[in-house]
């Protein structure tokens, strides 16, 4: 029992991960239709940004503004520059450019940082707390981020200007337009914060996995699933999304192991996340594509 | 008199020569490369390397030429062909290695297998458009090394170590080198392959193909079975995207989950991309490309970091990513769209 608890709670603190993709993901899908799959890259990036100024000798929360300022004007660059010319463009060319960016921004990491594994040492102070036995601090840490994080998100959308113009852009861009709101920078606005969620996500996953180009791989397939789970168009539920994911990734471990250690037949464990993951986004997609919390698009024929 | 019939005669035999090579240059090509294990092997000039790269060339424009009918002529993405890559790799080295199959009785029972494969997936693939049948095929192609491993297929797969099997040697005593015999193999099911394909895209399936892509909505209207046709081109293209991947297995002598990485997929996209989304010369193209890029990219990329002075060892992956993205604004059609445009405007003017 005391084992299960515990699996809970460290799945907990991945979905914050997986939250923190998934809330990237759905920025850029809300505003601009289109799945990113350069943002585990993206977010990979950020984090060798970040490691790159803590080994200048910054400290990690003056480092943590800076690269999220950075990745910001990454983000709102990649749109104004790459994707504003293929406006309209059909979907396959989207996709590869996407796929593109993701090889650059992968083999660039690996270029200027190498290949070798870096550790990223965890920001948050290392004590003991009530109920640190079932999960760490860093894990707290990364749970109250994400958390904190969406307080943030919802308050900008829900209560600034800014926010209204954001969304009102994003769900009927001609009126919005009509409306004085300048549609085309609202767009690169949206790929920009996705980006700057992304280096949070990315800084935050360093210091529970090693860092190198390849981490971000498993991590963006999950990403994926808690955006779809929670409905990839809507925020809120792309981070209950990503909790619950990460709590179902742990939980299918861990049902898969008791079911080796009583019946000694193997089906499924820590081998098999990603065959997991696939699952999950697999039957999502084709039983409720619009997920738990998106509402269903109606298509005008 | 006498001399300028007989100049002109000559001139006529050659504009005939001229019009037969045009008509019938595909053939000429196809016999040309069909004698090049005795031309070049016998004179010297063409080693056993060259063979095998040419053979993995042949073999990536089958793969390509996979993912072009379904990408290309029906309208749905995938970035995970990858996966039927590795299917069809797989079923062909678990029979000739547990089974003692002869080379060529695999690739059927490739086709089946990866028929199978991707009609399964096609089904819920279904209900998916565009990005999110992009979403779920990367997925896939994320995860198949891992299904690999998975260890109640070990007993098959052989796990993480993979499976080495053994080049087949020229039958009736061929005076050939097994990578020539592998070439000429290799080349008569491209041109079978390919044949089919021109053919099945000619034919009442393959209009109902395009006419799906161009509008699905409308060819249901006009009485096309749209699921059907989808789930179906979705197994043809798993055919033949696996019987490329059995030929790979079978001229590289090794199968293992690790080579059928991510990257594997995205090789076959850009591939399909590079060429030419919607043509069949295109996926020669794109097999020649991707073959090119896996043999030369790091060589061409070391060459540029040192011509600009860059002052970091570029990876090959920029200079791909770079191409792909500039690719996409130039010539969305692909070399092969960019080729039959610039032709076009050529004999325009």
């Amino acid at each position: 029992m005391e084992q299960l608890i515990q699996q809970i709670a460290s799945g907990i603190a991945n979905g914050a991960i997986y939250a923190c993709l998934a809330l990237a993901l759905v920025m850029i899908f809300v505003s601009t239709d289109h799945i990113n799959f350069a943002q585990g890259e993206m977010a990979m990036f950020s984090a060798f940004l970040c490691w790159q100024l803590l080994d200048w000798g910054l400290n990690f929360w003056i480092a943590l503004p800076i690269v999220v300022v950075v990745s910001f004007l990454i983000g709102l660059s990649i749109e104004r520059v790459i994707l504003r010319p293929l406006h309209g463009a059909p979907v396959l060319s989207v996709v590869v450019v996407f796929i593109g960016l993701l090889a650059i921004f992968h083999s660039l990491a690996g270029a200027i940082w190498t290949h070798t594994i870096k550790a990223f040492p965890s920001p948050f102070p290392q004590v003991a707390f009530a109920g640190s036995g079932y999960i760490g601090p860093h894990q707290l840490g990364m749970i109250a981020v994400t958390v904190g994080l969406l307080g943030a998100l919802f308050a900008f959308f829900r209560f600034t200007p800014l926010g209204l113009a954001m969304r009102a852009a994003a769900q009927n861009p001609a009126s919005a337009r009509l409306a004085g709101v300048s549609v085309d920078w609202m767009l690169a606005l949206g790929w920009g914060l996705a980006a700057a969620i992304g280096a949070v996500a990315g800084t935050m996953v360093a210091p529970a996995v090693y860092l190198e180009p390849n981490m971000m791989a498993s991590i963006l397939l999950y990403g994926f699933a808690g955006a779809l789970v929670g409905g990839i168009s809507s925020p809120g539920g792309a981070v209950a999304g990503g909790f619950i994911v990460g709590v179902l990734e742990n939980l299918v471990a861990y049902f898969g192991n008791l079911l080796e250690k009583i019946t000694g037949f193997y089906l499924i464990g820590n081998g098999e996340k990603l065959t997991v993951a696939l699952i999950i986004v697999i039957t999502v997609l084709t039983l409720k594509p619009s997920g738990l919390f998106g509402h269903v698009t109606v298509k005008r024929v | 008199m006498a001399t300028t019939v007989s100049s002109t005669g000559t001139e006529a035999g050659i504009q005939n020569v001229f019009a037969f090579i045009r008509r019938r240059w595909l053939w000429l090509l196809i016999a040309f490369l069909a004698l090049l294990p005795i031309i070049g092997g016998k004179t010297g000039y063409i080693s056993n390397f060259w063979f095998l790269q040419l053979s993995l060339m042949i073999v990536y424009a089958i793969a390509v030429l996979g993912l072009n009918l379904l990408t290309g002529f029906n309208g749905q993405i995938s970035l995970g062909h990858g996966a039927f890559f590795a299917v069809g790799a797989y079923t062909a080295a678990i029979l000739i290695d547990q089974a003692g199959w002869p080379f060529w009785a695999t690739l059927p029972m490739a086709a089946v297998t990866c028929f199978v494969a991707g009609y399964l997936f096609g089904l819920p693939a279904l209900r998916l458009e565009g990005h999110y049948l992009a979403l779920a095929t990367f997925a896939l192609a994320v995860a198949v090394p891992q299904i690999l491993k998975y260890r109640h297929f070990e007993g098959f797969t052989n796990g993480v170590q993979g499976i080495n099997i053994f080049k087949a040697d020229p039958p009736f005593g061929l005076p050939l080198s097994s990578d020539q015999w592998m070439f000429l193999v290799v080349l008569a099911v491209a041109v079978l392959m390919f044949w089919i394909a021109r053919n099945l895209l000619d034919s009442r399936t393959g209009r109902a193909m395009t006419a799906i892509r161009d509008h699905a909505m409308a060819a249901s209207t006009m009485g096309i079975n749209v699921p059907r046709y989808k789930a179906v081109v979705f197994g043809i293209s798993a055919i033949y995207t696996g019987i490329a991947g059995a030929l790979h297995a079978i001229i590289f002598e090794f199968v293992s989950p690790d080579s059928f990485r991510f990257e594997l997929s995205i090789a076959i996209l850009v591939g399909a991309v590079v060429g030419g989304i919607a043509s069949l010369p295109g996926a020669v193209i794109g097999g020649v490309f991707v073959q090119m890029i896996e043999k030369y990219a790091d060589a061409l990329t070391k060459k540029i970091s040192a011509a600009v002075h860059l002052p970091l060892e570029l990876e090959p992956w920029t200079i791909y990513g770079i191409a792909l993205i500039v690719l996409m604004y130039t010539m969305p059609t692909g070399i092969a769209g960019g080729l039959a445009a610039l032709w076009r405007r050529m004999r325009r003017s």
